[in-house]
């Protein structure tokens, strides 16, 4: 699969092992991804999704290899760098006790923005996100899925050109899941680049346009979704991701 | 700078919704420096105020224990009552118990006579080491029977020497005034006159104790000085228990990655936490001051006195709440879950005042104890209270207590900023 235009990430011939865990480690390997892209990232459990997503945000470093971002190198705290991306962790990432009004003024200024710009985007995402209503409640009392997409606004308020999401919807009803896909692909239509991993395969067939598979922390298949269902004969992704991966269970300890 | 400015708001949010935290910064320490306070405040009284509950039990018949039991009275640390009759152990304790009494004396029957026997056997000797002989010098006195001394075993060994000292005076006295009369009856044949003898016996050497003070004021120390400052110290380093799990409870929370991922270092969030925490500390003692200065006569407490050198007072203040602060970031950065960072943080706070000397005197430490006692922050703490509250000293007094604290205070943030490294957080 080859990308022309500009590229959003671009994993070159990167090695990486957890100091003293073998288990999870990467070795030359390549990932491009294009800059607007809705991009999926798919594995069992420890294939090494959530370490790959570490490195592309700087939160691990590379041992060999480079990792860039919109053109620039990724590196620890690398405050250039951090200012083009926004994460969605899994967990919730945000102060419980604060409401999400509190939560965005504080993130919004750890994300670089200005006090009048911070207040501007709270309010445009409280209403898009539907959390208008409970913006000064302490987020410690909102339902699971009212604390996703607290987790999201805070992700995006800076309007980032790269979006990391992991696993954006686990836990949620079906109402908040569409709520936050829309969303995303709002965003992707102004050219937000979403890079998005889950283990609900049926949500990335709405979502993605590109996905990889991942396993033992090499790509073992990269390509557009429809290429690669055609490609293996399979009608779904889960059952691509079935013949790919086989039917072992995975522990990720 | 607005970046700073929004994590100190976040963090005052979180710290006023965090009722626990707040108690336990606050209204623990009140409620601990009113209780110490009034506790050692009453220990104080008991000995110079308030009498000491005395039962005597007189088996005697003669006039030296009649005279030792008003050399007792004449001490004025004791509140004597008497029982009669040869009482056993069982019945002394009854009678201690009735009369609610925590001492108990028994004088054993014969006291006088052998007292008086050993007055004149002491008599003899001294005169015939003069040349003399006098008849005492046939008398050979065997020992006098012992007191015997009862007492509540919730009596500290401090009040209990100091009781055993004020018995044996009272004693010394009458033994002394029996000798004496020996000697003057055995040279002059006659009585020693009672005006004589009150001169000799009573006409004792007075004793000023003046507290030396560095700003020459004459304050009397008492249990609130003692106790506010020390006490505050404690509460300074009590926020351990909110800070340090803080910093623990970001750190094992989602927060803490999504903090890496933003464009701001992660240090603005350590020096917000030490703006705000310190602020706390300050208003931590400005409470716990004011509570002495204000509350404390309405409980029946001595006032707190301030030190004449109020700025020599806020900048130990904010060295000592630096220092605490230092100490509880330290430990939240170490600690992998909250429960090791209340648990150690608790216990450690707890040894660090004992071998600080906030529940020891440093003084009366021995070896080990008095050169560890320099390595606790609240040792030096304490020190720089003690020389302005007790001593009347000012900042250039303080000076050497503050600058081993400012260099601990340095030696945690250094090992905090390793921690931060090692653990990739920063």
């Amino acid at each position: 699969m080859a990308i022309t235009g500009p590229l959003a990430i671009d994993v070159e011939d990167m090695g990486f092992r957890y100091p003293g865990n073998p288990d999870v480690s990467f070795s030359k390997l390549n990932l491009k991804v294009a800059k607007g892209e809705r991009f999926g990232l798919f594995g069992p459990n420890g294939a090494g999704k959530t370490t790959l997503i570490s490195l592309m945000t700087g939160l691990l470093t590379a041992d060999e290899g480079h990792i860039k971002l919109l053109g620039q190198e990724v590196g620890r705290q690398n405050n250039a760098v951090n200012k083009l991306f926004g994460f969605v962790p899994q967990d919730f990432s945000f102060y419980q006790e604060l409401s999400p009004v509190e939560n965005l003024q504080f993130f919004g200024a750890w994300s670089g923005l200005d006090k009048k710009t911070i207040k501007q985007r709270t309010n445009e995402l409280l209403v898009i996100l539907g959390l208008d209503e409970v913006r000064n409640k302490p987020v410690e009392k909102f339902s699971g899925g009212m604390k996703r997409r607290v987790n999201l606004a805070i992700g995006v308020i800076h309007k980032p050109a790269v979006i990391f999401l992991d696993e954006p919807t686990v836990g949620v009803d079906v109402q908040t899941r569409h709520a936050i896909i829309d969303y995303l692909l709002e965003l992707n239509k102004g050219g937000t680049t979403l890079i998005y991993t889950s283990h609900q395969l049926s949500e990335a067939e709405d979502l993605c346009r590109q996905v990889a598979l991942i396993d033992n922390g090499k790509i073992i298949a990269q390509d557009s979704l429809d290429k690669l269902m055609a490609d293996h004969k399979q009608e779904s992704l889960e059952q691509m991701f079935l013949n790919l991966t086989g039917k072992d269970l995975r522990n990720d300890v | 700078m607005f970046k700073l400015k929004a994590t100190i708001i976040k963090d005052v949010r979180i710290l006023l919704r965090d009722k626990v935290g707040i108690s336990l910064m606050f209204v623990m320490p009140i409620i601990l420096v009113v209780v110490v306070t009034s506790i050692q405040n009453s220990t104080f009284q008991l000995v110079n105020k308030n009498r000491l509950p005395i039962v005597i039990n007189n088996n005697d018949t003669g006039q030296a224990s009649k005279q030792l039991i008003a050399a007792i009275n004449k001490i004025g640390m004791f509140k004597v009552s008497q029982v009669s009759g040869d009482q056993s152990e069982k019945q002394m304790t009854d009678a201690m118990h009735q009369k609610d009494a925590t001492l108990g004396v028994i004088i054993p029957a014969n006291f006088s006579v052998k007292v008086s026997a050993k007055s004149k056997s002491i008599a003899g000797k001294a005169l015939k080491s003069f040349g003399l002989e006098g008849d005492s010098v046939k008398h050979e006195a065997g020992d006098i029977d012992p007191l015997t001394v009862y007492y509540n075993p919730i009596l500290q060994e401090s009040i209990r020497l100091s009781v055993q000292g004020a018995i044996r005076s009272a004693l010394q006295l009458v033994e002394s005034r029996e000798t004496l009369r020996s000697l003057y009856f055995s040279i002059n044949e006659k009585q020693l006159p009672e005006k004589l003898e009150n001169e000799m016996l009573n006409n004792k050497t007075a004793i000023n104790e003046i507290p030396v003070s560095k700003d020459g004021t004459r304050t009397t120390p008492n249990a609130t000085q003692h106790n506010v400052p020390a006490w505050t110290i404690f509460a300074m380093f009590f926020i351990i228990m909110s800070l340090g799990g803080s910093v623990v409870r970001e750190k094992v929370s989602g927060s803490f990655i999504r903090l890496k991922t933003l464009p701001t270092n992660y240090m603005v969030g350590l020096l917000s936490k030490q703006i705000v925490y310190l602020l706390v500390t300050m208003l931590q003692a400005a409470v716990i001051f004011s509570i002495g200065i204000w509350l404390f006569p309405f409980f029946g407490l001595p006032a707190l006195n301030l030190p004449a050198d109020i700025s020599a007072l806020v900048i130990v203040t904010i060295v000592c709440g630096w220092c605490a602060v230092s100490y509880a970031i330290c430990v939240g950065v170490f600690a992998d879950t909250q429960e090791q960072a209340n648990g150690f943080g608790a216990v450690s706070i707890v040894i660090l005042a004992c071998v600080g000397g906030l529940m020891v005197p440093s003084f009366a430490m021995q070896g080990f104890f008095k050169s560890a006692a320099d390595i606790s922050p609240m040792h030096w703490c304490l020190q720089a209270y003690y020389t302005l509250f007790l001593e009347g000293g000012k900042l250039k007094d303080v000076v050497n207590n503050i600058i081993p604290l400012f260099i601990i205070t340095l030696v945690f943030q250094f090992v905090t900023f390793i921690g931060l490294k090692r653990k990739n957080l920063i």
